[in-house]
């Protein structure tokens, strides 16, 4: 090695240092391990995601697309010993809960965007807003279960409503920060321009902004469906399980059976054939999560 | 629109006008509306720490700080303590965060330090995208019938031939701490790798290229010069990913074989605060739904502090390389 010190002169000539990059140097060796390691660890987290995927198809795919597919999505669930079942109710019930909680929170949600992206996005209010919205991002979601137990499952029983309240409770900080980012890079050019004509605040929020807005908003809108469809604690002790479908969408006493729940009760039994059902409910979880995973990538991609 | 709107502005069907007087009761009416959907979180958030404290409130005066400390859980005696749950609780989110962190960091790091072109890594950001959007539930399937299985054997020998290490002082016997803490570092992995990858993305890249003129490797850039100036982003990735794995819950149930128990072991059964709420909840009545009001208090507050800790870092990053906000 012959790093010297290009200022130091020999003989008024300079001795150049050794620009060339040596592979067996310490430092490069180091580079290189450095870089197989990362490659490693980069594998490695690939890892558990195809192995789900390729437990979800083996053991879910079976039942799922095989012969009896239509008595797997619309059959009542098994009990004990039986053979066969499905997971109609669960399928329905998840549908209708995060139906409930899309409903709730996406009206609130936009509404509140728009108060802290354009209405007053400096004020106390807004600045309160925002960062109890980022909190509650990371709200445990077995608390938001906790909360709407206390607050109607104590007075009225069991119910999609409840289940669907505490769904709504965790899609709100999802959809009201998407939105609120969607609404904000709207250019203010285009703001000025219909205010310019004489709009009021509302007609540029409904003529300009929300049109303009509309893929990032519905980009967190589902997103945050995906996660409300995959969430299952805050379901334990709101909306319950039921081994049949829903008939009404009464809030008094009525338990309603999700895919996350069923998943959870057959991941214990003993009998196969339950906990065959249970790997075909998360297959369908997934396929549900996906779906809606995609749409949002697909609002999500800029139109011009 | 055809017409050119100048040469309309003089007639009487003008294009700009004065909003009438309808327009402007609409206007007022939807900012109301807007306010108080703004003010409907903070509401909410009132609402969520007024019910849990009303709920709680006969069980934290029954059983006061001693709560927090005391080991026993028994609805026959009446009982109740969370010291095991919330060992269980910061324990396996430790394990998961000290995993999970390593591995989101090396992948935030694979992702934007040029390792690959920028199009596989687009496949490796909706893997990791991916895996944050599978349901807990199902790692949880998994994890017990896959996961659990796959490490039981390297567990019995680590055991059989370590035991002496407190670590390894139990044998894997079906669920435990080791398999919950493995799922849970895999779920946190997304959150840090996320917010990470922004930490990075934020560093201007003059940086990088003075770190290079200087001569420096690839390893010297990203460990002397790019690492300590993400370091801020990264402690906020690493709190919140901290937070995630504190209120996860179904997994947890599913995998931790719920054991009221206090063990440095990795392998014997544990229970957190969200499992206990999970498990015990539908069950429950009487005082012993108030005690798990408490405990759901407790995770409140244990979230909730490591949240806005993790927040307000994040902010400081975001003023530190934007001067904004």
């Amino acid at each position: 090695m012959s790093n010297v010190d290009p200022t130091a002169m020999a003989d008024g000539e300079l001795v150049r240092p050794n620009l060339q990059r040596q592979l067996l140097e310490g430092r490069a060796i180091k580079n290189n391990i450095l870089t197989i390691l990362t490659w490693i660890i980069a594998t490695l987290a690939a890892v558990p995601l195809v192995s789900v995927i390729y437990m979800l198809l083996v053991r879910g795919g079976t039942r799922l697309f095989g012969a009896d597919f239509v008595e797997v999505l619309t059959a009542l669930p098994p009990a004990g010993f039986e053979m066969g079942g499905g997971i109609g109710p669960a399928i329905l019930g998840t549908l209708t809960m995060v139906g409930i909680a899309t409903v709730i929170s996406v009206p609130f949600g936009i509404m509140a965007a728009i108060y802290l992206a354009i209405l007053g996005p400096s004020s106390k209010l807004a600045t309160t807003s925002r960062f109890l919205a980022k909190v509650l991002t990371g709200f445990p979601s077995i608390l938001a279960g906790v909360f709407v137990y206390a607050v109607l499952v104590v007075h009225f029983g069991y119910s999609p409503w409840a289940g669907g309240v505490a769904l709504a409770v965790l899609m709100l900080p999802t959809v009201v920060l998407a939105a609120e980012e969607a609404i904000a890079q709207v250019p203010q050019r285009m703001k000025d321009a219909a205010f310019g004509i004489g709009c009021t605040r509302t007609q540029v929020i409904w003529k300009v902004v929300l049109p303009t807005g509309l893929p990032g908003i519905l980009t967190g809108v589902m997103l945050a469906i995906a996660g409300a469809a995959g969430e299952s604690a805050p379901l334990l002790f709101t909306a319950l399980f039921s081994n049949y479908f829903i008939e009404n969408l009464s809030i008094d006493n009525n338990p309603t059976a999700s895919l996350s729940i069923l998943i959870y009760n057959f991941s214990g039994m003993p009998f196969e054939n339950q906990i065959e059902l249970a790997w075909t409910a998360s297959l369908v979880l997934v396929l549900i999560v996906l779906v809606f995973n995609i749409l949002a990538r697909l609002f999500g991609q800029p139109k011009v | 629109m055809a017409k050119n709107p100048f040469q309309q502005a003089g007639s009487s069907s003008a294009i700009t006008r004065p909003p009438s007087g309808s327009e402007v009761a609409t206007d007022t009416l939807f900012r109301g509306i807007a306010y108080t959907c703004a003010a409907l979180i903070v509401l909410l958030v009132a609402a969520i720490l007024w019910q849990l404290g009303k709920e709680a409130a006969p069980a934290v005066g029954e059983y006061g700080l001693g709560f927090w400390t005391s080991t026993t859980w028994d609805v026959n005696k009446s009982e109740f303590g969370v010291l095991p749950e919330i060992w269980g609780t910061l324990y396996s989110s430790l394990l998961a965060l000290l995993l999970g962190g390593i591995f989101g960091v090396a992948i935030a790091i694979f992702l934007t330090q040029d390792f690959i072109h920028h199009k596989l890594s687009l496949v490796f950001r909706t893997i990791v995208e991916l895996l944050a959007a599978i349901p807990s539930v199902v790692y949880g399937l998994w994890g017990i019938y896959v996961l659990i299985p796959m490490i039981r054997p390297g567990a019995e020998w680590l055991h059989e031939h370590f035991s002496w290490i407190p670590w390894f002082g139990t044998s894997l016997s079906g669920p435990g701490l080791a398999p919950a803490a493995l799922v849970l570092s895999i779920m946190i992995l997304p959150t840090v790798a996320a917010i990470s990858v922004d930490a990075f993305r934020r560093i201007p890249y003059k940086v990088k290229e003075a770190a290079y003129g200087m001569g420096t490797t690839k390893w010297e850039a990203i460990l002397k010069v790019m690492l300590p100036t993400a370091s801020s982003g990264i402690l906020a990735a690493l709190v919140l990913g901290f937070g995630r794995a504190l209120g996860e819950t179904m997994a947890l149930a599913m995998l931790i074989g719920n054991a009221n128990q206090i063990s440095l072991s990795l392998f014997s059964p544990a229970n957190t605060l969200a499992s206990l709420l999970a498990s015990s909840f539908p069950e429950a009545s009487g005082i012993e739904v108030q005690a798990l009001m408490y405990a759901a208090l407790v995770l409140l507050l244990i979230t909730f502090v490591v949240n806005v800790v993790g927040l307000g870092v994040q902010q400081y990053t975001v003023r530190k390389f934007e001067g904004k906000k």
